[in-house]
């Protein structure tokens, strides 16, 4: 049988432990419960198996073959082949937690390092080794604010961000009775309504969250104004973050952040149908103790030797149980290893170029959207590199329109999910849309409104 | 001898210099959030890039290097050919949000993914949104709440659980807000039917079971436990994180289980990447499967599949999108290749491979083995006699395995065995190999001790100090 060598020596092996059938290795299992085997289909071989999903992927269409603007958090980003080539080391790939620091010297530098390349471009003195996605991050950074403000019980979020967010921040809150309040947005800027805020931070909130660039791809310029507010009432202040803007955008830290998050998967990992995330979770010395998650710390070996291990680990679950600071184990690991690849590869100046590129290619989409007749972008606050837009023919009708023409729309925003928003779309660019990419979409558009 | 590459690999900030101090800001982006100062990261060329991070491979061990026995991890060999389809374009360069006719290929993975999850465990339904095993016990512990509340049985708070759990069930459940109730084994290493029973009341939500257990044993009295559990109102959670003991054997849905969580990174041979990403599903039976997260992945008439958000009493999401894609995925392509002769297979040598190392490492007497004998595809040997005889720790007979090439079982754990070295072989391992490995154990028995206690030296750094590592933490390039 293929992988288990041992298939063909079982009687052999079996009488060396004093048995006569294999059944009897399983022998304590009541009968009532014993199943002869599973109803599932015998084996393929390995060339059978690869056609049967080369059938499968055949009813895809990747980004190669489907131009696509969704917005939306995910967007596609150019993968030097260093990435694929450095994660693709079965040292690395096919290695477990690093529990044995000893054989685990590689993995760890990777992550000391992924964790001083987050701190660096968040501006925070330090980051863990990741956390599952950018939407747990938060639910962790909530569960965090409360155990470091003992007996505050509000979180605050601000309306404009996503759905998914809300719900997994639900979710994670609902354990410690963490009440999690919404501040509005400014329904012209789209950003946070500063003044609104006010009013909601006092001493009962243990945090607030603001996305910069938040989830309509507005970047929250009064972000000064919010940390002071939500420091003045003894807050822990949350940011979430895209770090493809990091080079362009000002750090977190520099403007007193207590808590980073965000989505890493835009470093060096591809979407995979939304899978394969990485949260970011950065933070400041002073909280330490209360972090979620894996941290790699450097110390020494006994011949005086840098080396480096797995820190802290009195707040993990494998030591604390129930009194862990969170129950995460298995984390993104090998996501985190793309990152460092990836922003090794970058370098601070290609990071700044990278967010630069960014910035104008969004510009320029919107610009040139705009100018299509039935569609209006939303809000008038600065957007990073995706936007809202309105659009005066029924949204699934353009994007259907627009499929025909081998282009996939915008992300369109449910107005269950964001009230007020009907009829609109979230559209996004990357480095990876040309000038004729751009235009291809707007005589599209043209066409179906 | 064995002999890890030994590199004194400097950090990529001493590899090259970055642009440091002012930058010019990019015009357009609000003032107030210009940067004006170059991120410190070093410009370094692709070749310098590519060596670093070769030569940090080459000091890490996988299981493509060798046996991998940890307990409860199930390392067994990842197939490449799983890895290379994961890998296509046509996949890996999908958009969660894509209009469902161009991704009709990812939903039959995740549509077949899950009836093919439900088959192995005997359960009726499968969600693949959680990310690790730990989000699927997270996940069980909302449902739990839910299915109770629903019921109108809310003032339920308690979870209990035995005291030979992964450290995940009970920090899962604190998470949830449960409190926690441990209950003490039996002599046999076992549920205590009779604690069990006492502790159980209106109170409790939920029992926490991983069988087999821990210690490799499998909870005979599993149907008994189910009835006391549901005589109480509780739900019966399973941790499946040892599912690679029974498949095609038995399955958790025919044992009374309410709630199943798979590791598809151990049992389903995804790799486990250095710590992630994996892949947690949860299935559970018909009565709570209204509580699942969204979106469902359902096929319609005309056999399209589609995503379906309908669900009024769902607990929303606990991840963006659909789960890891990519490992689901992958475990899809591994259960195709194993089918069910395969799965059989599989789970039948874990368990042959593991009772013939705990059969000729006891022979030996140098260690020994409490509870009792027979044990599936793990088991949990007691390093006692060696400390008391030698002082030689559990701890020191691992760092010594990895001078012999070979990595360590799971140490210390479960927490009722003293000096605890947990092994698990897996399937993938040759008689030969289990033969090196036993003859190392026995041999490491009878080093000096000193020897022993200084190990390892053939590893590229020698002992690490822990101690010192969370004392006066450095835990960034800027922090020394």
């Amino acid at each position: 049988m293929k992988f288990i060598p041992n298939s063909a020596l079982k009687e052999e092996m079996l009488k060396d432990i004093g048995l006569k059938h294999i059944d009897e290795l399983f022998s304590d299992i009541p009968k009532k419960i014993r199943i002869k085997g599973l109803d599932l289909p015998k084996g393929l071989s390995q060339q059978e198996t690869e056609k049967k999903l080369r059938e499968i992927a055949g009813k895809n269409k990747s980004f190669c073959e489907l131009l696509s603007f969704l917005g939306g958090g995910i967007k596609p980003h150019y993968i030097p082949a260093v990435v694929k080539s450095m994660i693709s080391r079965a040292e690395f790939y096919t290695s477990y937690t690093p529990y044995q620091s000893e054989a685990s010297q590689g993995f760890l530098q990777a992550m000391f390092e992924y964790q001083s390349v987050i701190a660096e471009i968040t501006g925070m003195d330090i980051a863990n080794a990741s956390m599952y996605d950018g939407a747990t991050a938060l639910g962790e950074a909530a569960l965090m604010c409360a155990r470091v403000k003992k007996g505050r019980d509000v979180f605050v979020i601000p309306g404009n961000i996503s759905w998914d967010k809300k719900s997994v921040l639900k979710n994670y809150t609902q354990g410690p009775n963490i009440s999690v309040k919404e501040v509005s947005y400014d329904k012209k800027t789209g950003r946070v309504d500063v003044s609104k805020l006010v009013d909601m931070v006092d001493e009962s909130v243990a945090g607030v969250y603001v996305e910069n660039p938040n989830f309509f791809g507005v970047f929250e310029e009064d972000i000064e104004k919010i940390s002071k507010i939500v420091r003045d009432a003894g807050s822990l202040f949350v940011v979430g973050v895209d770090p493809v803007s990091l080079g362009v955008v000002r750090a977190p830290g520099s403007y007193g952040a207590d808590v980073v998050i965000g989505e890493g998967r835009a470093l060096g990992n591809s979407m995979s149908f939304g899978g394969d995330s990485l949260g970011i979770f950065a933070s400041k010395n002073e909280y330490l103790r209360q972090i979620p998650g894996r941290i790699i710390g450097m110390t020494k070996d006994e011949g005086g030797k840098r080396a480096f291990c797995m820190a802290l680990q009195t707040r993990e679950q494998h030591i604390r149980r129930g009194r862990a600071t969170s129950n995460i184990c298995t984390n993104e690991g090998l996501c985190a290893l793309s990152a460092v690849v990836y922003m090794a590869w970058l370098g601070g100046t290609g990071l700044r170029e990278l967010g630069r590129v960014n910035f104008e290619n969004g510009q320029r989409l919107a610009k040139s959207v705009e100018k299509v007749d039935g569609f209006k972008r939303v809000f008038n606050g600065v957007h990073f590199n995706e936007f809202v837009v309105k659009s005066d023919v029924d949204v699934d009708e353009v994007n259907s329109g627009l499929l025909k023409q081998g282009i996939q729309g915008g992300f369109v925003l449910d107005e269950k999910c964001y009230p007020g928003l009907n009829n609109c779309m979230l559209f996004g660019n990357t480095e990876m849309h040309s000038d004729s990419d751009m235009e291809k979409l707007v005589n599209a558009l043209r066409e179906v409104s | 001898m064995y002999r890890s590459a030994v590199y004194d690999e400097p950090f990529l900030n001493e590899l090259a210099e970055g642009e440091k101090g002012k930058m010019k800001p990019v015009t357009g982006i609000p003032v107030s959030l210009q940067r004006k100062k170059s991120v410190d990261l070093p410009d370094i060329d692709e070749t310098q890039v590519v060596r670093h991070f070769h030569r940090l491979s080459q000091m890490n061990y996988g299981v493509d290097s060798g046996i991998y026995p940890l307990g409860s991890c199930t390392m067994k060999y990842n197939p490449k050919v799983c890895e290379n389809i994961a890998g296509w374009d046509f996949f890996a360069g999908t958009h969660p949000c894509q209009d469902v006719s161009t991704v009709q290929g990812n939903l039959q993975v995740l549509f077949e993914l899950e009836r093919m999850l439900c088959k192995i465990t005997g359960m009726d339904y499968f969600c693949l949104q959680p990310a690790a095993g730990a989000q699927g016990e997270f996940l069980g512990m909302l449902l739990a709440r839910a299915y109770h509340s629903s019921r109108k049985d809310g003032e339920r708070d308690e979870v209990i659980l035995p005291d030979t759990a992964h450290g995940t069930n009970p920090a899962s459940a604190t998470m949830n807000g449960y409190k926690l109730i441990e209950i003490p084994s039996t002599g046999e290493g076992t549920v205590d039917l009779y604690v069990l029973e006492k502790s159980l009341s209106d109170r409790t939500a939920c029992f926490m079971l991983t069988n087999p257990n821990t210690l490799g044993i499998f909870e005979s009295d599993i149907l008994e436990i189910s009835k006391l559990v549901h005589d109480a109102g509780a739900l019966l959670y399973y941790d499946g994180a040892n599912m690679n003991a029974i498949m095609g054997e038995a399955r958790p849905g025919d044992m009374g289980f309410d709630i199943v969580h798979l590791n598809l990174h151990k049992t389903f041979s995804t790799p486990h990447g250095g710590g992630g990403p994996g892949s947690g599903p949860v299935g559970v039976n018909i009565k709570l499967e209204k509580f699942l997260p969204v979106p469902r992945v359902a096929k319609n008439r005309g056999g399209v599949y589609v995503f379906d958000y309908d669900a009024p009493e769902s607990v929303g999401k606990i991840k963006s999108f659909y789960g890891n894609f990519s490992v689901l995925l992958k475990a899809y392509t591994y259960i195709l290749l194993m089918g069910s002769d395969g799965l059989k297979e599989t789970s039948e040598i874990a368990v042959l491979n593991s009772n013939y190392m705990k059969k000729k490492i006891l022979d030996s007497g140098k260690y020994e083995m409490p509870y009792k004998n027979l044990r599936k595809h793990e088991f949990v040997l007691s390093c006692e006699k060696l400390k008391q005889e030698k002082n030689v720790a559990a701890k020191d007979v691992a760092k010594r395995l990895l001078d012999y090439g070979l990595h360590p079982p799971t140490v210390y754990f479960p927490l009722i065995v003293k000096e605890a070295l947990m092994i698990e072989p897996t399937e993938s391992e040759s008689k030969k190999d289990l033969d090196s490995y036993i003859d190392a154990l026995i041999r490491i028995a009878d080093e000096e001790p000193d020897v022993v206690k200084n190990a390892p030296v053939n590893t590229s750094v020698k002992r690490v100090d822990e101690v010192g590592a969370t004392k006066t933490p450095v835990l960034t390039w800027k922090d020394f």
